[in-house]
C-alpha cells in the first residue's frame, strides 16, 4: 500500500508518521507543501504539528497551501485521507470534514494517554478491528471538537463519528473527556468515510516500550482492509 | 550623544571599567562602541566573577568530545553517535515576563544545541518559585509552564524530565533553567571557530527588531522596585521560526558549506560575531546596512544590541552563498551576506557607507576584566540534638501523608501534562521517574537525563551541597539503569559582590568539582547566573546539575514502580538517620538548622556501580534512589506508581523509626528483587561489601508497618498527586 505524508512548515509529527507507516509495510513518501501534485498513493496523511505556527487559526493557512487542492481532489475521488491532530484541524479548515476544533476546555495543552471507543466499523480504517476500545495518546491545545446541532445530527445519522474519548471500559462521560469535545468526539469521517480526522496519535503507540501498542493495530488494520 | 563616565555607568559598566576601556582603546569610545563593550564585559557574557573558579572544574574524560567553551558540550556514546547538551538560565527575563522569558529560554538552549549540527531529541527544565503563599507565585508558575510548553511543543521536541521547587528565597527572583540534548554524528559536529580570510559572513533566521536590547546587561544586575520598566529588555520568541531555522540549518549542514556557526543569543550580533572572530584569531567586518531589520530606522547601536530571537550567524565557504540561500528561501527565512572575515583582528562596523565602530577583538574577549572577588567560607553548622521524645506525639502515617503532599515532594503531573513528552516517538521513560529516557532513534541505545538541585543543602553548607547534587544526579541516572557519563551545570547565585554569596559560589563549585572528579562524571558545559537578588534579598545558592547517561540496551531500562507481588524490597546503602535539613525536620518539627547529610564519595561510587551491575545483569526489576523525604517517601512513590502495597519488616535493635524512615542519608537506593534472583543479588552486594537491608515484601494494596502504618495506596496517592492541581485551581 502506497502512502504519502505531507510536510507543511511547522509539521513536527511527519517523521514519526513516516516511521510508523514504514514499520507496518506501507511504501511511504514525503511530499512538500509547495508541490502541486502528489505521487500515486493509496493513502494520504496530514501529520500533526503546528503547520504555519498555528497562526491565524490552527490549520487555516495549511488549508490554503499549494498542495491542498490535490489532497481535496484525491479525497473527492474516494482516496483515503487521514489527518492526525493538526492534520484533523487542517481537514476541518478545508471543509472536507465538518465542525471545528477549539481550545481545550481547561485552556491548557494536554499530553496524555487516552482511551477511545471505535464507534463505526463500516469503513476502510476500522473494519474487522479486533478491539472496540483503543489506548492512544493525545498532545494538543486545540482538540475540543465542536459543530452545530444540525451537523451533529447528520454525523450521528450517517455514523460519521469515528472515535470518542472513553474510559478503559468504554464508558463515555464528562470525566473521560479530556478536552471538552462535544459528545466526547475524538475523530470523525466525511460522508463517504474515506476521510478520517482524529486528535489522538496512533503513531506514538507502536511498540511495547512506548505507552502501548494499540497504534499498531490501527495501522495494520488499514493494511489488512486494503488487501 | 557624547560618551561620558555617566553614560558608561548607565550601560552597567563600572567607573574603573570605563577608564580601562579608554586606556585600552587610547581614546573615548563612541556610543556604539561603548554598547559593544558593555555587552561583552557584563557578567552574563564575560563570566568576570566566575571564570577564575570555573577553570578548576573537572572537564575531561574518555567520552568527552567537547568540554566547556563551545555552544554546548559533546560526549561520545559509541557507533559514531554523540550527544550534544547544555543547560542555561533564563531567570531574570522570566521573572519580568514569565511566558516569553521561559519560552525564549527554551528556544535559546535548543539553538545552542542545533548550532552544533545536532537534532534536539529531549528537553528538560529546572524551575524554582517563591513560597506558594506569595501572591506572585501562582501566576509566575502558570506563565513559565505555558512558556516552556508553548515553545518546546511547537518545535516538536519532547520535554522528558524536570524539577520544580518552592522556597521563599525565590519570591523576588524565580529561576528558570532549560536543558536540551541533541543527537549528532560525531564526525559532523559544527563549531563556532571562524577560519580563513575573506570568507562571507551570513545572517539567517528572523529579522532584527528592537526587542531584548540590553537583555544581557539586565541579567547582570539585581532587581529593584522598578522591574516592570525592564519589560522591553525581554525578548519575544517565535517557535515556528525556530522550527524552520532548525530544519534549514540541518539541511545546510548536510554538506560542507559551513566553516563556523554561532547562534545569536545574549548580546545578539555583538557576542556572536566577536566570539567567532576571537576563537579563529581573526577580524570581522560587518555592514550593518545589510542586516534584515523588522523595524524602520534602526541604528547601529540597536542592531548590535538587539536580542531578537531565532537568528544565526554563519561563516560560509566562498562560493556557497547561492546554494545556502536556496535552502533558506525554501524555509522562508531571511538570508543576507552581511560581512566577511578579515586579517585585522578587529571588529569593524560599517553603516550607510561609514565606519561606525572599530575595536580590536582581544579587548572584548581576552582583555575583558576578570575579578578575584573576596569570598567567605561557610562553616559546617553544628549537628542538632533532636529530642526524640518529642517525636512520639507524631503518628508515622500522618507524617508520611504530610511529607508526600509537601510542595517540594508532591507529584508535578499538572506541569508535565502541559509539555509534549512523547513527540518523536522514542520517549521510553516519561517525566515523573528518576530520569527521563529517550531511545537513540533506530538503535538499541537510549539516553537518560535528569536535572537536580538541592538549595537547602547548598545554603546550609555549600561545599557539601555542591558534592551532593552531583551524587544525586549520578544516582538518578543509575536508578533508570543508565551509566552516568557527563554533566552540565547551571550555577544560580545571588550577588557576587557580596562575600557571602561569592563564597557560596566558590564552595559549591569546589564541591561539584570534587564529586565530578571522583565519580568520573565531568562537566562539559554550563552557565552562570549571578545577581539573582531583589532589594538586597538574594536566592539560596542553587546550582543545578543536568546529568546524562547511556543505556546500551534500552530493554534493560529500569523504572521505579513496583512490579510484582511477592518480590522482595531491599534498601541498598547505610541509613544513619540524618534528620538535619530534612523535609521531616522542616515540615514536622519546624527545624531549619543543622548540616546537610554527609557525602561519602567512595560509597556513592561503589554502591552506584554495584546497583548498575545488578541492573545490567537483569537481577532487579525496579529501582529508585532515596533522597528528599527518606526511605518511607521513596517506597511510597514506588507503591503509588506501581499501584501495589508493601509489608515493611520490623526494624532491628534500637534504631529510631523516625530517623530510619525519614533520614536523608546519601548513597542509598531501593530495589525490587524477584525471589529467583535473590541469591545472586546478595552475592554481588557481598562481593563489593555494600551494606543492605531487607526492607519488606510487595504485598496487597497498602503500606503496612507493625501497628504504626496501615495506609491504602489510594489514600497515599491522593495526598501525593493533587497538591499542585488544587493549589493552581484555588
Amino acid at each position: 500500500m502506497r502512502s504519502s505524508v505531507i510536510i507543511f512548515p511547522g509539521s513536527n509529527c511527519d517523521r514519526d508518521m513516516d516511521v510508523a507507516l514504514k514499520k507496518f509495510g506501507f511504501k511511504n513518501q514525503m511530499v512538500w507543501h509547495n508541490d502541486l501534485s502528489i505521487p500515486k498513493s493509496d493513502l494520504i496523511v496530514l501529520p500533526g504539528g503546528f503547520s504555519y505556527g498555528d497562526y491565524l487559526r490552527c490549520g487555516s493557512i495549511a488549508s490554503k497551501s499549494k498542495i491542498i487542492k490535490s489532497v481535496i481532489d484525491f479525497a473527492n475521488s474516494g482516496g483515503l485521507v487521514l489527518g492526525i491532530c493538526n492534520g484533523f484541524q487542517i481537514l476541518t479548515e478545508t471543509g472536507l470534514l465538518k465542525g471545528i476544533l477549539q481550545q481545550n476546555k481547561f485552556l491548557n495543552f494536554i499530553c496524555s494517554n487516552v482511551f477511545v471507543k471505535v464507534k463505526d466499523k463500516q469503513n476502510k480504517y476500522f473494519k474487522d478491528l479486533k478491539k472496540d476500545v483503543l489506548k492512544l495518546h493525545i498532545a494538543h491545545n486545540e482538540g475540543n471538537y465542536f459543530c452545530s446541532d444540525d451537523e451533529l445530527k447528520s454525523l450521528e445519522d450517517n455514523n460519521q463519528i469515528a472515535v470518542t474519548y472513553c474510559g478503559e471500559d468504554g464508558t463515555e462521560n464528562e470525566t473521560t473527556n479530556p478536552n471538552g469535545a462535544i459528545k466526547n468526539i475524538a475523530g470523525i469521517f466525511n460522508n463517504s468515510k474515506n476521510v478520517l480526522g482524529m486528535m489522538p496519535h496512533p503513531e506514538r503507540m507502536i511498540d511495547k516500550y512506548l505507552s502501548g501498542e494499540d497504534g499498531s493495530l490501527f495501522f495494520k488494520n488499514i493494511l489488512d482492509n486494503f488487501k | 550623544m557624547e560618551v561620558t563616565e555617566a553614560v558608561a555607568i548607565d550601560h552597567g559598566l563600572k567607573k574603573e571599567e570605563f577608564s580601562k576601556i579608554c586606556e585600552l582603546l587610547k581614546r573615548t569610545p563612541n556610543l556604539t562602541e561603548l554598547a559593544i563593550f558593555s555587552a561583552m564585559w557584563n557578567e552574563h557574557c564575560s563570566y568576570k566573577s566566575s571564570r577564575k573558579h570555573l577553570k578548576k572544574m573537572h572537564t575531561k574524560g574518555k567520552q568527552v568530545i567537547q568540554g566547556p567553551g563551545e555552544n554546548a558540550g559533546v560526549i561520545d556514546i559509541g557507533d559514531d553517535d554523540a550527544i550534544v547538551f547544555k543547560i542555561e538560565s533564563h531567570n531574570h527575563p522570566s521573572f519580568i515576563e514569565p511566558y516569553q522569558g521561559a519560552a525564549t529560554g527554551v528556544g535559546g538552549i535548543m539553538r545552542d544545541v542545533f548550532t552544533m549540527g545536532a537534532r534536539p531529541i529531549a528537553n528538560l527544565n529546572s524551575i524554582h518559585f517563591g513560597s506558594p503563599q506569595h501572591k506572585k507565585t501562582r501566576n509566575l508558575l502558570r506563565g513559565v509552564v505555558k512558556g516552556i510548553g508553548g515553545y518546546g511543543n511547537c518545535i516538536g521536541v519532547p520535554t522528558i524530565a524536570g524539577q520544580t521547587t518552592f522556597d521563599e528565597s525565590y519570591n523576588g527572583n524565580i529561576l528558570v533553567n532549560a536543558m536540551t540534548l541533541g543527537l549528532v554524528n560525531k564526525n559532523k559536529i559544527f563549531y563556532s571557530k571562524a577560519a580563513g580570510l575573506d570568507k562571507p559572513v551570513i545572517y539567517v533566521g528572523s529579522k532584527t527588531g528592537r526587542d531584548g536590547i540590553h537583555g544581557a546587561s539586565m541579567a547582570s544586575a539585581t532587581f529593584d522596585d522598578k522591574i516592570e520598566e525592564k519589560k522591553p529588555t525581554v525578548q519575544v520568541g517565535d517557535p515556528f521560526t525556530e522550527k524552520l531555522l532548525l530544519e534549514a540549518c540541518l539541511e545546510l549542514m548536510a554538506d560542507n558549506s559551513i566553516i563556523a556557526i554561532q547562534d545569536m543569543g545574549a548580546a545578539g550580533l555583538t557576542s556572536s560575531s566577536v566570539e567567532m572572530a576571537s576563537k579563529g584569531n581573526l577580524g570581522i567586518e560587518l555592514n550593518l546596512s545589510e542586516v534584515p531589520c523588522r523595524e524602520e530606522k534602526m541604528t547601529p547601536y540597536e542592531i548590535m544590541l538587539s536580542e531578537s530571537q531565532e537568528r544565526m550567524l554563519i561563516v560560509l565557504e566562498k562560493g556557497k552563498e547561492e546554494h545556502a540561500k536556496k535552502i533558506f528561501d525554501k524555509w522562508n527565512l531571511d538570508f543576507a551576506v552581511i560581512g566577511k572575515t578579515t586579517g585585522s583582528k578587529k571588529i569593524e562596523l560599517i553603516f550607510d557607507n561609514k565606519k561606525v565602530a572599530e575595536i580590536p577583538i582581544d579587548l572584548l574577549a581576552e582583555n575583558a576584566p576578570i575579578y578575584d572577588r573576596p569570598w567567605k567560607k561557610t562553616k559546617l553548622p553544628q549537628k542538632l540534638n533532636f529530642d526524640k521524645d518529642e517525636f512520639k506525639s507524631l503518628k508515622l502515617s500522618d507524617c508520611l501523608k504530610k511529607i508526600l503532599s509537601n510542595s517540594n515532594i508532591s507529584d508535578k503531573k499538572w506541569i508535565w501534562d502541559q509539555y509534549d513528552h512523547t513527540v518523536m516517538g522514542d520517549t521510553i521513560q516519561k517525566p515523573g521517574g528518576d530520569a527521563g529516557v529517550v531511545r537513540v532513534h533506530g538503535t538499541n541505545k537510549a539516553v537518560a537525563a535528569s536535572v537536580d538541585s538541592s538549595a537547602l543543602y547548598c545554603f546550609s553548607h555549600p561545599l557539601t551541597g555542591g558534592k551532593q547534587i552531583v551524587c544525586e544526579s549520578y544516582r538518578n541516572l543509575i536508578s533508570v539503569g543508565a551509566k552516568p557519563i557527563a554533566i552540565t551545570n547551571c550555577l544560580n547565585f545571588g550577588n557576587p559582590e557580596k562575600e557571602k554569596n561569592m563564597g557560596e559560589f566558590v564552595e559549591c563549585v569546589e564541591g561539584i568539582t570534587e564529586a565530578s572528579k571522583y565519580l568520573n562524571f565531568p562537566v562539559v558545559s554550563g552557565n552562570v547566573s549571578f545577581y539573582n537578588e531583589t532589594k538586597d534579598k538574594g536566592i539560596k545558592p542553587t546550582p543545578t546539575i543536568g546529568g546524562v547517561g547511556l543505556i546500551s540496551n534500552y530493554q534493560q531500562m529500569l523504572t521505579m514502580d513496583f512490579k510484582t507481588e511477592g518480590n522482595l524490597v531491599y534498601v541498598i546503602g547505610k541509613t544513619d538517620g540524618h534528620l538535619d535539613q530534612s523535609i521531616f525536620a522542616r515540615e514536622l518539627l519546624n527545624e531549619k538548622k543543622g548540616p546537610p547529610p554527609t557525602v561519602n564519595l567512595f560509597n556513592e561510587k561503589n554502591i552506584g556501580e554495584t546497583v548498575l551491575e545488578l541492573s545490567t545483569k537483569n537481577l532487579i526489576v525496579s529501582c529508585h534512589d532515596v533522597s528528599l523525604g527518606g526511605i518511607l517517601t521513596a517506597v511510597s512513590k514506588m507503591c503509588i506508581k506501581g499501584k501495589k502495597g508493601i509489608k515493611i519488616n520490623s526494624l532491628k535493635g534500637l534504631t529510631n523509626k523516625y530517623e530510619y524512615f525519614f533520614g536523608e542519608d546519601q548513597a542509598r537506593y531501593i530495589i525490587e528483587i524477584p525471589e529467583a534472583s535473590l541469591k545472586k543479588v546478595k552475592e554481588i552486594l557481598d562481593k563489593y561489601s555494600v551494606h543492605f537491608e531487607d526492607l519488606g515484601i510487595i504485598d496487597g494494596n497498602s503500606i503496612k508497618y507493625n501497628t504504626d502504618i496501615n495506609l491504602p495506596i489510594e489514600e497515599l496517592a491522593d495526598a501525593h498527586k493533587y497538591w499542585l492541581k488544587k493549589y493552581m485551581d484555588s
